[in-house]
């Protein structure tokens, strides 16, 4: 496949890096000449320095008939920019943004760009599932849904403890997948009656995750 | 009206002062540029004296920010800071998210003011407004400019004599 990658920063480089060892083929727009040169000195004549919110770069790159363009430079407002510019003028079917402040997931989403990258959020997630959270974490959205995977353990006195899953007072649309008991997963469906100590693992819609937790945590 | 200007340089601070002594109700929001212990009016140098309207400090950007600046009550927001794309995310989620009717963007590239007009986005760019009033000016097209000139030179009258708060 072919990518675009906006912004050659540590995320941009190193992506541009592992996109091209898995073979595919990579051009990086840079703005700043010195980092642009760095970066062709380590990965081969693939950067363009240019600015990539400007509408002539991105033709230039080849956004038109790139299978995606991924935009991970470190300011939000420029990378929000760089996906409408390419989904307008080039019409580029795939545009992923990098969102460094988690608040403008959903204010991308609200204006046109249906798939973000928080690190801010991913690393939230990996220190929510290490701390003790009340049992409900959810694990990671799946890409190009508004779907996320949620685990919640059963513990004495919550809501689902004896109860079977089709009796759970979970919102339509969420599903419960699987169910993890003494170290096996098990199928899940709706005559399943939790114990204490099981793992469920749920399927919900992200925005209605606080529905989702007060029917497994309480 | 209510109106929210997002990025209070030489522009926003002429226009909020402008819209303030007209009587409507003006809120700015600038990132800081000073150290946070001076006064909070020092971070809007270009904001004449007599504004009486809010001013807060932060990213025009932000959500929150824009709701501390009165933005769901706004009838008017205008993005002005220094960044094109700034510019152009403060004006979208003013429109799309909460609904401002009207919303003006500064984008000093021509490209992307015409690319977002297009959007719905009403943009102005100072390239083309300024070259193409300074090509008439050369040209001794009075026609162009006539009008723009003359109200212009009036504000600067005013703004001269505006009264010096001494320290």
């Amino acid at each position: 496949m072919y990518f675009v990658v906006a912004g050659a920063g540590e995320v941009g480089f190193h992506l541009s890096q592992a996109l091209l060892e898995a073979g595919h083929e990579v051009t990086i727009i840079e703005a700043d000449r010195r980092r642009a040169n760095f970066v062709q000195d380590k990965l081969g004549s693939i950067v363009m320095n240019a600015a990539a919110d400007e509408g002539r770069a991105q033709m230039e790159a080849g956004c038109s008939r790139a299978d995606a363009l991924i935009a991970v430079t470190g300011d939000d407002a420029k990378n929000l920019v760089i996906c409408q510019l390419a989904k307008l003028n080039c019409h580029t079917p795939r545009v992923i943004a990098r969102v460094n402040n988690p608040k403008n997931e959903i204010v991308f989403k609200t204006l046109g760009i249906d798939e973000t990258i928080s690190s801010t959020r991913v690393l939230m997630n990996v220190i929510e599932q290490e701390l003790p959270s009340g049992g409900f974490m959810p694990i990671m959205p799946l890409a190009g849904t508004d779907i996320e995977m949620i685990e919640a353990d059963v513990a004495p006195g919550t809501p689902p403890a004896g109860k079977t899953i089709g009796s759970l007072r979970l919102p339509s649309g969420a599903l419960v997948a699987g169910v993890f008991r003494k170290g096996k997963l098990l199928h899940a469906d709706e005559d399943t009656k939790l114990e204490i100590g099981d793992r469920v693992i749920v399927f919900a819609a992200t925005a209605s995750e606080s529905e989702v937790r007060k029917a497994l945590v309480g | 009206m209510n109106v929210v200007i997002v990025g209070c340089g030489r522009v926003g601070g002429f226009l909020a002062g402008l819209l303030d002594a007209e009587g409507h109700r003006v809120s700015v929001v600038d990132i800081a540029s000073e150290s946070p212990a001076r006064a909070e009016r020092a971070w809007f140098p270009h904001l004449p004296h007599s504004f009486k309207g809010e001013t807060i400090h932060g990213d025009g950007t932000d959500l929150d920010i824009l709701r501390q600046a009165g933005v769901e009550r706004a009838d008017a927001v205008l993005a002005l800071t220094e960044g094109d794309n700034r510019n152009l995310m403060a004006a979208q989620i003013a429109q799309k998210i909460f609904g401002v009717k009207r919303v003006i963007a500064k984008v000093n590239d021509p490209v992307r003011a015409q690319t977002y007009r297009k959007m719905g986005i009403d943009t102005f760019s100072r390239t083309t407004i300024l070259g193409t009033l300074l090509h008439a000016m050369l040209q001794d097209d009075r026609e162009v400019g006539e009008v723009l000139i003359r109200k212009s030179l009036a504000h600067e009258e005013d703004l001269a004599h505006e009264p010096v708060k001494a320290r």
